[in-house]
């Protein structure tokens, strides 16, 4: 299966005040063809920048300082923004957290859709409304005609994101990156998107990053998953081996840290201390601190291991099944 | 059963938009604009023992913080009456309404916006002790300083600013701001939502500690039903304004009635099952504005027939303190010739 996307060593790092922030650190990575790859972390682990990086928009401070970006095999990364821009919104599409942030206040919903099918492929405004139109009605709009002259604050919040869905889907992309999509939305609402998204990624044969925070989701809806801790890749795998059979000692804490991993009323197992700060983590394995199974080798840089389809950065890794 | 440490009667709480001046000019042509009513809590009846934790659950919009408001007395209610300790709130005074008000506090989600950012952690903290005479002068510090430390944070940060925490450490700074009137309930509104899992699971585990401690009732706000059924001794689901189920978390997860529940249940996402397909209920939260007739769930229900449309369900009993606002209750009912008793919530 050849990639449609090849991330090597990505780092991205943000020049501050106070120091050099290295919210993305030698990242590295693969998405097929009609794959699903989930990438999962806490807030700072760098999950959405990578997403940022991919799509060429980290804004100064921030910068993409090494690594490739290998979209079908050119490099993002070297393109002149002038050919970015053919990239952007027509191959690669990327739907957020708050679609308000994202769809403008002031146009109506079909202008907006207007407007990104115009940018890319020169076509006339009725084909181009129609075309909308049926975007809508492809993510479970009813009546998509009257609504493409709605404004934004007309629809619900799991209506406008679907609508941010139907915009990334216009130019039916090779590539969607989704950036917790779902963790504003009520769960039968979530649900309902969930359905939508994986019914259209099998359609269209679209490869997908799910950007979230939340592993029930991530575990329901993705092939792969990969997890961060403070700007690092710590283990990557298939969903169900990960899963089962964490190994790296991050993520099996964060899978008994979940309340349904101990049963009722008992003392839940938090992971102990709280994520280092991006701008002064411990030297070698940022997880050490908190990590019950640390020791003194841990302070060297633990290098990336790869067996049997699973990657993780860990010199203590767990062995069989969760704890 | 003892007396409820509090207790919702009826409780109802509109929100209405006034008319204003156009729309008063354009009546008097015969316009005939109406106020727009929002019922949040619509005829709710909730009872909280001492030392239980009541996990009260739904989707946005359904009332449930507005409810949590009125029964820690900072909102009054519309229509019916919260009772503390089995007197009408607005039937106190003096220092007996000072002492409820002292004893309900709440946590929010958003430490940051409740917590005043000009201010040190020691005054953050010390500020109702000191108002309410708790404690005096030199006594302070070491005051603020156990409290500190009983939630976790190290007593060296006192003289910092809530900007120089992170999340977890605020609403820590919360947690011990609630507690520094020596409360009886703490009514947590969404209080771990926006807190990374790690994190979440600490704080969960510091306000069972507390509840031991302290001897604390809570009334526990949240959507997370994995929150909600680890940590509570009774659930109660809200949609609409309205109650339509409240269990032990055993009956409500193995054994929910109302197809609301059944869906909420079904359709969350957990690492356990790994449901690799969505089977969503069909529609959106209504407006609370225009609620739908009978039933608020017969539009989106997969069960609805043409009773759901016209009447409201009232809570029956299923079994010993289970209680379901359903039509179908009573086609079940029929069926197996169960009579049903009163609801007791």
């Amino acid at each position: 299966m050849t990639p449609v996307l090849e991330v090597k060593n990505l780092s991205t790092h943000f020049m501050t005040r106070r120091g050099i922030l290295k919210a993305v650190d030698d990242v590295s990575f693969t998405v097929g063809e009609r794959e699903i790859v989930g990438l999962v972390g806490e807030s700072g682990s760098g999950k959405s920048i990578t997403g940022f990086s991919i799509l060429g928009l980290v804004d100064p401070p921030g910068r993409v300082v090494a690594g490739q970006i290998l979209f079908n095999g050119d490099d993002l990364l070297k393109m002149p923004p002038a050919a970015m821009r053919t990239i952007r919104g027509k191959r690669i599409a990327m739907i957020f957290q708050d679609p308000m942030m994202t769809l403008n206040p002031v146009l109506s919903v079909g202008t907006q859709m207007i407007e990104t099918v115009q940018a890319h492929d020169s076509v006339s405004r009725a084909e181009a409304r129609q075309r909308s139109r049926d975007a809508l009605g492809l993510v479970g709009i009813p009546s998509p005609e009257e609504r493409l002259d709605s404004y934004p604050h007309q629809f619900s919040g799991g209506m406008r994101q679907r609508v941010a869905i139907a915009i990334a889907l216009l130019h039916r992309p090779d590539l969607i990156i989704a950036d917790e999509p779902t963790t504003a939305l009520d769960v039968t609402i979530q649900s309902q998107i969930l359905f939508e998204i994986k019914r259209l990624a099998g359609e269209f044969g679209m490869a997908l990053i799910w950007i979230s925070h939340d592993l029930g989701v991530v575990a329901a809806l993705a092939d792969r998953i990969m997890v961060m801790y403070a700007g690092r890749v710590v283990e990557a795998g298939q969903v169900d081996g990960v899963l089962t059979e964490p190994r790296h000692p991050y993520t099996s804490g964060l899978l008994s840290a979940v309340p349904a991993a101990v049963p009722r009323g008992e003392p839940l197992r938090p992971i102990p201390g709280f994520a280092p700060s991006p701008l002064s983590r411990p030297s070698g394995c940022a997880f050490r601190d908190r990590c019950a199974r640390a020791t003194e080798i841990c302070a060297t840089e633990p290098m990336l291991e790869i067996a049997a389809g699973r990657e993780f950065r860990c010199f203590h890794p767990h062995v069989g099944r969760a704890a | 059963m003892s007396m409820p440490l509090i207790e919702a009667v009826d409780v109802s709480r509109r929100f209405s938009r006034k008319l204003d001046y156009a729309e008063k000019i354009a009546n008097l042509f015969g316009a005939g604009l109406e106020e727009k009513t929002v019922h949040a809590v619509d005829e709710v009846n909730l009872a909280v023992y001492p030392g239980e934790v009541v996990g009260l659950v739904g989707e946005s919009g359904c009332g449930k913080s507005t409810l949590g408001r009125v029964m820690a007395g900072i909102m009054p209610a519309s229509g019916g009456e919260v009772r503390w300790q089995g007197k009408p709130l607005i039937s106190l005074q003096g220092a007996e309404k000072r002492n409820m008000r002292l004893s309900a506090q709440m946590i929010f989600q958003d430490p940051m916006s409740t917590l005043n950012p000009r201010k040190r952690v020691i005054d953050l903290i010390g500020e109702a002790p000191k108002v309410h005479g708790i404690a005096k002068g030199r006594q302070m510090r070491d005051y603020v300083a156990s409290l500190a430390e009983r939630v976790g944070l190290d007593a060296s940060y006192l003289d910092r600013y809530p900007h120089q925490f992170s999340g977890g450490q605020r609403q820590r700074i919360g947690i011990a701001r609630a507690l520094a009137v020596k409360p009886k309930l703490l009514v947590c509104d969404e209080s771990v939502a926006a807190l990374d899992v790690s994190i979440q699971a600490q704080i969960l585990n510091l306000f069972m500690d507390l509840k031991r401690e302290f001897g604390l009732t809570y009334l526990f706000i949240s959507h997370d039903l994995g929150v909600v059924k680890h940590i509570c001794d009774r659930v109660v689901v809200m949609y609409l304004g309205r109650v339509v189920e409240s269990a032990t978390p055993d009956e409500l997860f193995g054994n929910p009635k109302h197809p609301y529940t059944q869906a909420l249940i079904r359709e969350l996402p957990t690492v356990a099952d790994r449901r690799r397909t969505f089977t969503p209920i069909k529609g959106e939260i209504p407006s609370p504005l225009h609620p739908p007739t009978g039933c608020h769930f017969h539009p989106r229900c997969p069960k609805a027939f043409d009773r759901c449309r016209i009447e409201r369900p009232v809570l029956k009993e299923n079994a010993a303190g289970h209680v379901s606002a359903c039509h179908r209750n009573d086609l079940a009912a029929n069926e197996t010739t169960n009579a049903t008793a009163e609801p007791a919530i």
